[in-house]
């Protein structure tokens, strides 16, 4: 029980569960199933990020041109659909899962093969890809009434009882578990988190580790990117400005540390879901939607604080640095 | 084997032999902004103009003030992602006094008070609880902003005094404005904190090895505490002078602001992992900014267009050493 309770994602369930009794109780119908389904698929596009997000972070990086990759790609898909109908949506998925992957490995390659920090080369391609975007278009909007049927209603339509956006989300997280758990590269990633040099003298190739999760991010960055502009239904050069913060915040609120080798799948996806509740929850209690940035703020500080104090008691690092 | 880091040399001599100066990355920037200045002025006639000139300072002066406190705080090893919202939160405090009917002198001090406190709130969180900067300025950047949005919602503030208006619409001679003055005196004092005084040395310490530094006696939490204070005073002071060229206050004033504050110091030079970086680099990665993106409006380039060219001088300033040196065998 004792070990049970040191788990953070525990307690970031229980503050959720608490969230959600709080605000039953100034609006009951919150709890109700019906509603946290539609929550959690409101909510779906955030998890997947912030599991892209979310290994790269692990391997002591960041990638900060998520959103823009979502615009960019978004903006193709769309602009796709709307020259030939006729292509299947399956067919745009890969499309998009492609391009992203593209724009990730620019990312990874430039990290990998030049050793520019992460920090920097996403800086400088998060105005690179909003500002392709524009080129792209023209500035011009991709509207609802340009986009087919299938390509607004694919994620819409319910299987199981369950939107299809939400099994996408679904088959991300279970897809991501494996990755993270059962899996070699799963392994390598969070070794180099927690001591990169240690990593190396085990075999692992650093740069090519995160080459490849700069690729898985940009992947994500790509599906999310269709999914995004088929749910809001319009692409344009503005879409998910400044998302990229609030993917990090997810992902910092569910205890991933931004010092690399900490974190987990589940933290990932609850941290999204504690940010997606609380957007969901403002309007039915009647506070206004400009209170939501304010007390994200405040839950990523509270997070941080939480988390330090947790990290602190573990003694990860077992070899000396050899950095200066 | 590519991520063992190979231990950094300082230098016991500031002062470097000249040849080694040819070469350096200031001379880098130097090249590219005389090429930039040589390209903007061949596109467009109205570009080498004195009030042309004038108008272009103002796209780097807000931001680079910041620029040069944030240069400090990156080369200490830290960085600050809430400069716009302290921006944001300052110029909002502002707007509340012009609605209590304050006169120009207390807005000013409104203005860098409250930047001062935001400062020295970040600072706290990080050298008190031992937080790392990225997220909680990540998390006051929403805090900060987000208030500024809870005060104002979807208003504005506007009805600023007349005599506000000179400290971003001002001209002290001439086509030199007051914000350009200003920029450049803040750039002598910067310069002469981190090159000339024990603390810009005690900076570069921290920077290099933060433990080795704690040893030698350096306190190091002190010393990233008031490089955030800094950073909050001088986003105070920029924002004084932004709510003053507007003349108005939105929520979203000054949105992305960090971004290219952040921008301008790695293309100055400063290591972004702490530990290098000079002012002359940042004064001149701040006009490199202000000729691209000034040179491309005057030939009707949208501003989105512009940050590709930002983004793009960004990754090959950066790349352009690695790759020179990578050719030449060395690595």
């Amino acid at each position: 029980m004792k070990a049970f309770l040191k788990y953070r994602e525990i307690w970031l369930l229980a503050a959720i569960v608490v969230l959600i009794g709080l605000i039953s109780t100034r609006f009951p119908a919150f709890a109700d199933p019906g509603n946290l389904r539609q929550v959690f698929n409101d909510t779906s596009i955030l998890m997947i990020l912030a599991l892209g997000q979310m290994v790269v972070i692990l391997t002591r990086s960041i990638d900060l041109s998520m959103a823009s990759n979502l615009c960019f790609t978004g903006m193709v898909v769309a602009m796709l659909n709307a020259a030939h109908p006729a292509i299947p949506i399956p067919l745009l998925i890969v499309v998009a899962l492609l391009v992203g992957l593209v724009l990730g490995a620019i990312n990874g390659l430039l990290v990998w093969r030049l050793n520019i920090p992460s920090i920097v080369v996403t800086l400088g391609t998060l105005t690179i890809y909003r500002g392709a975007t524009f080129v792209l278009s023209g500035g011009a909007w991709v509207n609802a009434d340009k986009m087919s049927p299938d390509f607004i209603g694919f994620q819409r339509a319910a299987f199981l009882g369950i939107p299809v956006l939400s099994w996408i989300a679904i088959l991300v997280i279970g897809l991501f578990f494996v990755l993270m758990t059962r899996t070699a590269l799963g392994r390598s990633i969070y070794a180099i988190g927690v001591n990169p040099t240690a990593s190396v003298y085990a075999g692992i190739d650093v740069g090519r580790t995160k080459f490849i999760v700069f690729c898985i991010s940009g992947m994500i960055g790509g599906l999310s990117g269709y999914l995004w502009i088929s749910r809001y239904v319009i692409a344009s050069v503005e879409v998910a400005n400044g998302y990229e913060l609030n993917i990090i915040a997810a992902c910092v609120i569910g205890g991933i540390s931004i010092a690399g080798g900490i974190g987990s799948v589940g933290g990932a996806v609850l941290g999204a879901l504690f940010l997606g509740i609380i957007s969901n929850a403002l309007p039915v209690i009647n506070i206004s939607p400009f209170w939501q940035m304010a007390i994200s703020g405040s839950a990523i500080i509270l997070a941080v604080v939480l988390n330090a104090r947790g990290e602190r008691q573990q003694g990860r690092i077992i070899l000396r640095k050899v950095e200066a | 084997m590519t991520d063992i880091p190979a231990p950094r040399r300082i230098p016991d001599r500031l002062d470097k032999p000249f040849r080694s100066a040819i070469f350096s990355w200031e001379a880098l920037l130097v090249v590219v902004a005389v090429a930039i200045f040589a390209i903007n002025s061949f596109a467009s006639p109205y570009f080498l103009d004195p009030y042309s000139l004038s108008d272009l300072t103002f796209n780097f002066t807000e931001k680079g003030l910041i620029a040069f406190a944030m240069a400090l705080l990156i080369i200490s090893g830290e960085i600050d992602l809430s400069v716009a919202a302290i921006i944001a939160l300052a110029s909002t405090m502002m707007g509340m006094a012009v609605q209590a009917g304050a006169g120009t002198p207390v807005l000013v001090a409104i203005g860098i008070v409250v930047g001062l406190g935001c400062g020295a709130f970040n600072g706290l969180l990080v050298t008190r609880l031992g937080l790392p900067s990225i997220v909680v300025t990540i998390g006051t950047m929403s805090l900060f902003r987000g208030i500024a949005f809870i005060i104002l919602g979807d208003q504005a503030y506007k009805g600023y005094p007349s005599s506000f208006a000179f400290f971003g619409q001002g001209y002290v001679w001439w086509v030199v404005s007051f914000e350009l003055v200003l920029f450049l005196i803040a750039a002598v004092v910067y310069w002469f904190l981190l090159h000339r005084t024990s603390f810009g040395r005690r900076v570069f310490a921290i920077g290099n090895n933060p433990i080795a530094a704690q040893f030698s006696g350096v306190r190091v939490g002190r010393t990233k505490f008031l490089l955030f204070c800094l950073t909050g005073l001088m986003s105070g002071i920029a924002s004084v002078l932004i709510t003053s060229r507007l003349g108005s206050t939105r929520p979203s004033i000054a949105q992305g602001y960090e971004l290219e504050v952040i921008t301008m110091v790695v293309l100055g030079g400063v290591s972004i992992l702490g530990g290098a970086g000079s002012i002359v680099g940042v004064v001149l990665a701040a006009f490199i900014m202000g000729l691209v993106t000034f040179g491309l409006g005057l030939l009707n380039v949208p501003g989105i267009v512009m940050s590709i060219f930002i983004g793009l001088l960004l990754i090959i300033v950066i790349a352009l050493p690695i790759v020179w040196r990578r050719l030449r065998g060395g690595r």
